[in-house]
């Protein structure tokens, strides 16, 4: 190889910065999980709490094309029990505190959903 | 070296190309696994052709139409904007401006001072869907031509589309103009960009409902099943003498007019 001098201290430059976020946040305090305002009055969502925190966004997506272009605005959930496809009719009548809830959420993430918009968030939710 | 060189790319390319065709085809499979859960509502109404028929002498004062108005426009959350970039998915005009191609010499002064009720027709062929370059507006099964906002971009060929100038564009954040006090819970809002239009009320008749405006006009107007001879709007067209607008442009409107 040519140059090996050369190339090898590059490389070393190279790797170093590109990872260098690793070790500037070395020291710094793990991620945690905020803690978020679940309904009181309810034990359990439409599918379990995992499936959701991951799939929320995917599973509105079909919703939405499922309820407006197919006309089928029930979901049968994985336990059988069906729910009336509406973010602002099923979901957010439990999960009435937008703020302590999706925010919270979407905010530690750095996400910027523009659900609500033109989606109506829950009266008396501040 | 140079050998050694092509096999590492080689392996190395068809490694990629299926991990990729393996990501690729898992999600295929997991959006084909949801098809089963999705269902139309217990008691929704089903049409073949949805319809409406519009009973134009039975509309006499402005609190006639007005009935009709607020209830669409409360229903779903339409701004009051008093100007011209007004939204609106019901409103009224006289007879010269409806019916263009249908004028004639002489007309009765009843028929050229009445006001005639006007929404988005849900054309059979309709230009709107046809120019939409995202597929914001298309047009269900039943006839109903919908939008789904998320999806509009605001170019507003539709607009430009439409012979009858049922669509309105948010020029601004409509919810300047709502009273979010006064909201109604259960529809959402558009928001500033998007274009919206009368949508049949297509989530009351999810629910079983009738459309807002045809609850509030007391029997002024009808609205039912084009394609079943049984339905209520097939017997009242044999009854009466009915026109359309703009017949000449070939969308075939869905909406009918007793004169
Ligand atoms: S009246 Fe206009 S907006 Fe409504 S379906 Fe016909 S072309 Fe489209
Ligand atoms: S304004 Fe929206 S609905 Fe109209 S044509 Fe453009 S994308 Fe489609």
């Amino acid at each position: 190889m040519y140059n090996t001098k050369y190339v090898l201290l590059g490389l070393i430059v190279f790797l170093g910065l590109f990872t260098s976020p690793f070790w500037a946040n070395l020291g710094s305090a793990s991620y945690e999980r905020p803690k978020l305002a679940l309904p009181a009055d309810q034990k359990e969502c439409i599918e379990s709490a995992e499936y959701m925190r991951a799939e929320h966004m995917q599973l509105l997506n079909v919703w939405r094309d499922e309820a407006l272009r197919e006309g089928k605005r029930s979901y049968v959930a994985s336990n059988g029990k069906v729910w009336t496809i509406s973010l602002q009719n099923t979901c957010m009548k439990c999960h009435t505190n937008k703020a302590e809830f999706c925010d919270k959420c979407h905010n530690s993430n750095s996400v910027n959903p523009y659900c609500w918009d033109c989606h109506v968030e829950p009266k008396g939710n501040q | 070296m140079k050998r050694s060189r092509r096999q590492f790319l080689k392996v190395a390319s068809l490694s990629v190309l299926g991990l990729s065709t393996q990501l690729a085809t898992g999600g295929i499979v997991n959006a084909a696994e949801t098809g089963e859960q999705y269902q139309a509502t217990e008691n929704g109404l089903h049409a073949g052709r949805w319809a409406m028929v519009i009973d134009t002498r039975a509309f006499e004062t402005p609190e006639d139409f007005a009935a009709c108005i607020n209830a669409c426009h409360k229903a779903h959350n339409v701004p009051h904007i008093p100007n011209k970039q007004e939204v609106k998915w019901l409103w009224t005009d006289k007879y010269e401006h409806v019916f263009p191609e249908q004028e004639n010499n002489h007309m009765s002064e009843a028929l050229e001072k009445r006001d005639f009720l006007l929404l988005c027709n849900h054309c059979e062929n309709p230009p709107c869907v046809r120019v939409c370059p995202t597929k914001a507006t298309y047009k269900r099964a039943d006839g109903i031509v919908a939008m789904d906002y998320h999806r509009c971009i605001g170019c507003r060929f539709c607009m430009a589309g439409c012979p009858y100038g049922a669509r309105s564009f948010n020029f601004g954040n409509p919810r300047d103009y709502i009273d979010m006090a006064e909201i109604n819970p259960e529809f959402p809002t558009r928001m500033r960009g998007v274009v919206e239009k009368c949508n049949f009320c297509v989530e009351r008749l999810a629910k079983g409902l009738m459309p807002a405006c045809v609850e509030a006009a007391e029997g002024k107007i009808f609205f039912g099943d084009l394609t079943d001879p049984e339905s209520e709007v097939r017997k009242v067209l044999a009854e009466n003498f009915t026109i359309r607008r703009k017949p000449a442009v070939g969308t075939q409107p869905g909406v009918y007019y007793i004169i």
